[in-house]
């Protein structure tokens, strides 16, 4: 038999690691363009009123403005709001920038300064005076939780919570043991390194190329043709590289109107680029509370679980994510209930962020779990084992695979769980209080429609393309291998081609659903290719392939082999000459299995543990060591996987100890608005992370058996260094992040 | 940002020249801080002195009294990696390691460092009012968002901290500063160059209009303290944080008696808080944790904390008598390795 050596499943460097490093990727704020103009966004001091007057005299009078839009002057773009949503946008009328006196939110832009530079678009954007009416706000979610809803209107693509299961209050009132917590976390901002910024290429005749910000070329293409009234003929949209997003580039942002209005009026090329500040003027992730109640028998086993989550949204928009439903998902109870609310403040809709309402809801159950292994003497991963769910009771579906068990088991045996001494308080080293603890993380493995298209030329070189981004995760490089696997060529001789509208249609990136999706796809068109190929082989003249199977042939080292007479083979240049073709190209588009989905549901799932050391007396905590143990189905490249769960990882670490924005609720206005005052961890504050993805087969989930990263490693992070804090002190603090003030401040 | 004028001086004459010629004149070296806050339109100089090439400031030289001057051009990565400083005065080199990032303290001059703005999140947004920024609009701070905000000194005017660490160690050295101005050199000791806020929150130093730092003398007598010294800061994240609260310590001690002592607060107020009387406290008192809670708590005496700052007060009464002991039993805080000693 044939040996092939694949690059699927083996660790591959970053195709895209080169051109980051020296510099030659450019991002949305680096395409040029001849006679550029910048914009600088002048922003809203008061979170709601009108703007009484806008004087922009002093500002257009600066040498080198080219204009000041206002909401008095702004070019007309289309009239209902409707026009304004995107691919993914949440129930509601979506903000519409300088739309017209109203402001909605503090930090709203109010005017866009346009001139011949950047400096100078700056500095007279500080020259524009706005004076406001100001109106009551509230944007204190304890205030207004009182008035909290269920969203009337659900958003597409998130399930709602499931209906409830026997009752959970008379079972928890009545169960033996007891646990009953309210569980925050605060408002975060998503913070890419790269801030928003759009260019936009004026190309005459009405016609544009816009460099965007955005995890979706097309969602981009769709918002700019449907808000100003363009053909999507005359709206290119091309942004091969994203800076990070973390959710944050999934919806078009205010930049990028206020940048396509500018080029379009001017009738020349603008950039607008936002400030560090001026990225907490839009999405954020909403604060939430949960309240979680577990009912038990003494052996651990779960009666009732009941789960609520209030979150914030605008006032303009019901935004929606699932916070709650996980805890059902990975628990079984007779009696469930859960609860997703929302309440209006006057801020900018939040949006999704780092696997948007996972990791809220499994630090409120996953928390409430670790409360309980303790009130009932049960250690942490035996009372997971007792509850473990084998179906989606929720949907009442068979998972397409879950190996969950296996994560808890390979997890607890590297991190050492075993030699945990179960009391709080009872590790110790030195002055430092050492504590130990875990949770369980899970996000849905999606699959979406995809487009893609597979070139081949004669110089045996291929061509792999999608709409899709890859904002950092690694997409070109896991495109690459499954060409080069599908051609069985070197990844040197394959180039995959992402974020262009101009590409084969893709959903926006997000969702962990994207190496699934996209991956599938380029598969499916590399598939066409193959049989091309060996079609034109067999028009050879004593074909050593004739009447071979494409499944009885293997592709490998610029060649067709009979798998089982390697003797017999062809090369893909003989066979396109063979065929009298220079090249070969196929397009094909993939959906997910209409009967897989009615029948199964598919998630992906990790185990996470976490070491914590704590100098108590002063509050100062130490996240020494974690052990992420993760099932997600087929890895394609063990390093950029490995890559994707260490971030996640050290976004869970994080949302425990660091991530806050502000807000001063008498201004309405988010007031840590920098990276000195808002806190991301440094190398300091990570440690030792060690990275598992146990085996896992799947072959529902996604045609490739890939059910996705992007989301997993965050979830349950937080949970399990709030557990830990928790063994090692004796405290349980049920608001994140952990910081010193609430270390001092907790009883044990 | 706004437009300004850029002026270079070759000499320090010409440089006081400029500056007492324009109030609106700023001087730059580093411009870690300066830069910032003309982003963000807190500072609208109109003209910009450019000190960096003026001769002389750059280098740290004996005085004649066996201390050290430093040079106000001297970057803080220069400071604390100067053998001298580090065998003489290892206080200063810790306090400026656990400040910013290699990068910002090889661009931060020490006279910078000095001069740097408090910090506040309000005197940072202009789309906010700030009696630090625009006189008479208020302090929405007091009522508002006050997590990293002042707990001593304050006033009902402002609240803001001064976020140095390396002024915390000089004032605990006795560190004097030089300056030039129009009526010639003076020298202003540590303990008077920042002021508290009063009802003049905008004003954060004593230097005059004009007055130009040459440079920051370290007295001879700190050497005392090489030996039994800590600088201890707290902080939201490991490194990369401005102190919630930061202690610098320093003891003389003979014999497990203390001679003399220093101890300097940083976070907590508008400049470094030192008390004498709470150091006299420990003269002569043997190195114990109960004279140093003594201390702690004289040092804190009239502390008051606002909503989200509170903690502040028992933060630094434990961290003031950790770092008293870190000190007497000469195992200083490592600013490298993160476990508290």
């Amino acid at each position: 038999m044939l040996k092939n050596d694949p690059h699927i499943g083996s660790p591959r460097n970053r195709v895209d690691g080169p051109s980051k490093v020296t510099g030659t990727a450019k991002y949305a704020a680096e395409f040029e363009a001849p006679d550029l103009a910048y914009g600088y966004v002048v922003s809203s001091s008061v979170a709601r009123g009108r703007i009484s007057r806008i004087d922009a005299g002093d500002a257009e009078a600066v040498p080198g403005v080219l204009k000041v839009f206002t909401h008095e002057n702004r070019p007309r773009t289309a009239w209902f709001s409707h026009n304004y949503q995107d691919e993914v946008a949440p129930p509601g009328k979506p903000f519409r920038p300088l739309y017209d006196n109203e402001i909605q939110y503090s930090g709203q832009p109010v005017a866009l300064v346009v001139a011949d530079d950047f400096e100078t678009a700056r500095y007279a954007a500080s020259l524009v005076r706005v004076d406001y009416e100001a109106e009551p706000h509230e944007t204190d979610l304890r205030v207004v939780r009182a008035k909290a809803y269920v969203p009337p209107k659900k958003r597409s693509g998130i399930t709602p919570p499931p209906k409830p299961r026997g009752d959970a209050m008379k079972a928890y009132s009545e169960a033996p043991v007891r646990i009953w917590g309210e569980y925050a976390i605060a408002t975060e901002h998503h913070n890419p390194m790269e801030p928003h910024a759009t260019t936009v290429v004026w190309q005459g005749d009405g016609k544009i190329t816009v460099h965007d910000k955005i995890q979706g070329a097309l969602n981009t293409q769709g918002y700019v043709a449907n808000v100003f009234g363009l053909s999507k003929d005359d709206v290119r949209v091309i942004s091969p590289f994203i800076g990070g997003a973390f959710g944050s580039g999934l919806r078009p942002q205010y930049q990028l109107f206020l940048a396509v209005m500018a080029a379009l009026d001017l009738e020349r090329s603008v950039r607008v680029e936002l400030t560090r500040d001026q990225m907490f003027t839009f999405v954020h992730r909403p604060e939430t509370i949960n309240t979680v109640g577990l009912g038990a028998n003494p052996d651990g086993t779960l009666l009732a679980l009941k789960h609520e989550a209030v979150a914030v949204t605008s006032r303009f928009e019901d935004y929606q994510e699932v916070v709650v439903n996980w805890s059902s998902l990975l628990y079984h109870a007779d009696n469930v209930e859960l609860t997703y609310k929302i309440a209006q403040v006057d801020t900018y809709t939040p949006g999704d962020m780092r696997a948007p309402g996972a990791p809220l809801g499994t630090f409120a159950v996953e928390s409430a779990m670790d409360e309980l292994a303790y009130a009932t003497g049960i250690d942490p991963v035996q009372l997971r084992l007792r509850n473990y769910t084998e179906r989606d009771e929720n949907e009442n579906k068979a998972y397409t695979s879950k190996e969950l068990r296996a994560c808890y088991q390979v997890g607890a045996e590297r991190f050492g769980w075993s030699k945990r001494s179960a009391e709080p308080r009872s590790m110790r080293e030195g002055r430092e209080l050492i504590g130990w603890g875990m949770a369980t993380g899970v996000w849905e493995a999606q699959m979406n429609k995809t487009s893609a298209r597979a070139v081949l030329t004669i110089d045996g070189k291929l061509e792999v393309a999608t709409a899709t981004a890859d904002i950092g995760t690694g997409t070109y490089t896991i495109l690459t291998q499954i060409g080069a696997d599908a051609l069985g060529l070197p990844m040197e001789n394959v180039t995959a081609l992402l974020a262009d509208s101009a590409l084969p249609k893709s959903p926006v990136e997000g969702g962990s659903w994207t190496a699934a999706s996209a991956g599938t796809a380029v598969d499916a068109a590399c598939r066409i290719v193959r049989e091309q190929l060996l079609a034109y082989a067999q028009k050879m003249d004593g074909s050593p392939l004739a009447d071979a199977m494409i499944d009885q042939v293997t592709f490998t080292n610029g060649s067709m082999v009979l798998t089982a007479d390697p003797s017999r083979s062809v090369t893909l240049v003989a066979a396109m000459k063979a065929g009298g073709v220079d090249r070969i190209e196929a397009q094909e588009t993939v959906s997910p299995s209409k009967i897989n989905q009615q029948s199964y549901s598919a998630y992906t799932h990790s185990a996470v543990f976490a070491e914590v050391r704590v100098d108590e007396e002063l509050g100062v905590v130490r996240v020494t060591r974690i052990v992420n143990a993760v099932a997600a189905g087929r890895i394609l490249n063990p390093k950029t996987a490995r890559s994707q769960i260490l971030g996640g990882v050290v976004w869970g670490i994080s949302m425990a100890l660091h991530e806050e924005t502000f807000t001063d609720h008498n201004l309405g206005r988010f007031m840590n608005h920098n990276f000195a005052e808002y806190h991301v961890p440094v190398n300091a504050d990570i440690h030792d992370i060690d990275v598992i993805f146990v085996d896992e087969h799947d072959d529902k989930a996604s045609p490739i058996g890939v059910k996705g990263l992007g989301e997993i490693g965050i979830v349950g992070t937080a949970a399990a260094v709030a557990n830990a804090i928790y063994h090692a002190t004796g405290k349980r603090i049920r608001d994140l992040p952990i910081t010193i003030d609430k270390i001092l401040a907790a009883q044990e | 940002m706004n437009r300004f004028n850029y002026l270079r001086p070759g000499n320090l004459d010409e440089a006081v020249h400029a500056l007492a010629a324009d109030p609106a004149a700023r001087v730059i070296a580093g411009g870690t801080n300066l830069i910032d806050l003309m982003k963000y339109n807190v500072e609208r100089p109109q003209s910009l002195v450019d000190v960096t090439r003026i001769a002389g400031l750059s280098t740290i030289e004996e005085t004649d009294g066996g201390g050290l001057r430093i040079g106000a051009l001297v970057p803080n990565t220069g400071v604390a990696y100067d053998p001298r400083i580090e065998e003489r005065y290892p206080l200063l080199s810790s306090a400026i390691l656990a400040g910013a990032t290699p990068q910002l303290r090889n661009a931060a001059s020490t006279g910078g460092n000095l001069n740097q703005r408090t910090r506040c999140y309000y005197f940072y947004d202009a789309g906010t009012p700030c009696n630090k920024r625009e006189p008479g609009t208020g302090c929405p701070a007091i009522d508002g968002v006050n997590r990293i905000h002042a707990i001593l000194g304050q006033s009902e005017h402002c609240i803001a901290t001064h976020p140095s660490d390396m002024c915390v160690a000089l004032a605990a050295l006795e560190a004097v500063v030089h300056v030039t101005g129009p009526g010639g050199a003076r020298t202003i000791p540590m303990a008077e160059y920042h002021r508290l806020p009063g009802d003049r929150p905008e004003i954060d130093t004593t230097l005059a209009q004009g007055e130009i730092v040459t440079g920051v003398e370290l007295p001879a007598d700190a050497k005392g303290f090489a030996t039994n010294y800590t600088y201890l800061k707290l902080r939201d994240r490991l490194s990369y944080a401005f102190a919630l609260v930061s202690v610098a310590a320093a003891l003389d001690i003979d014999g497990g008696t203390v001679r003399r002592a220093r101890i300097v607060l940083g976070g907590v107020a508008h400049k470094p808080w030192r008390r004498p009387d709470a150091e006299n406290l420990l003269a002569g008192k043997p190195a114990g944790s109960d004279t140093f809670a003594a201390a702690a708590n004289l040092l804190l005496e009239g502390a008051k904390g606002y909503e989200h700052n509170a903690f502040k007060i028992e933060l630094a009464r434990k961290a003031i008598v950790r770092a008293l002991a870190q000190a007497a039993a000469s195992t200083p805080q490592s600013q490298v390795d993160k476990r508290i000693r």
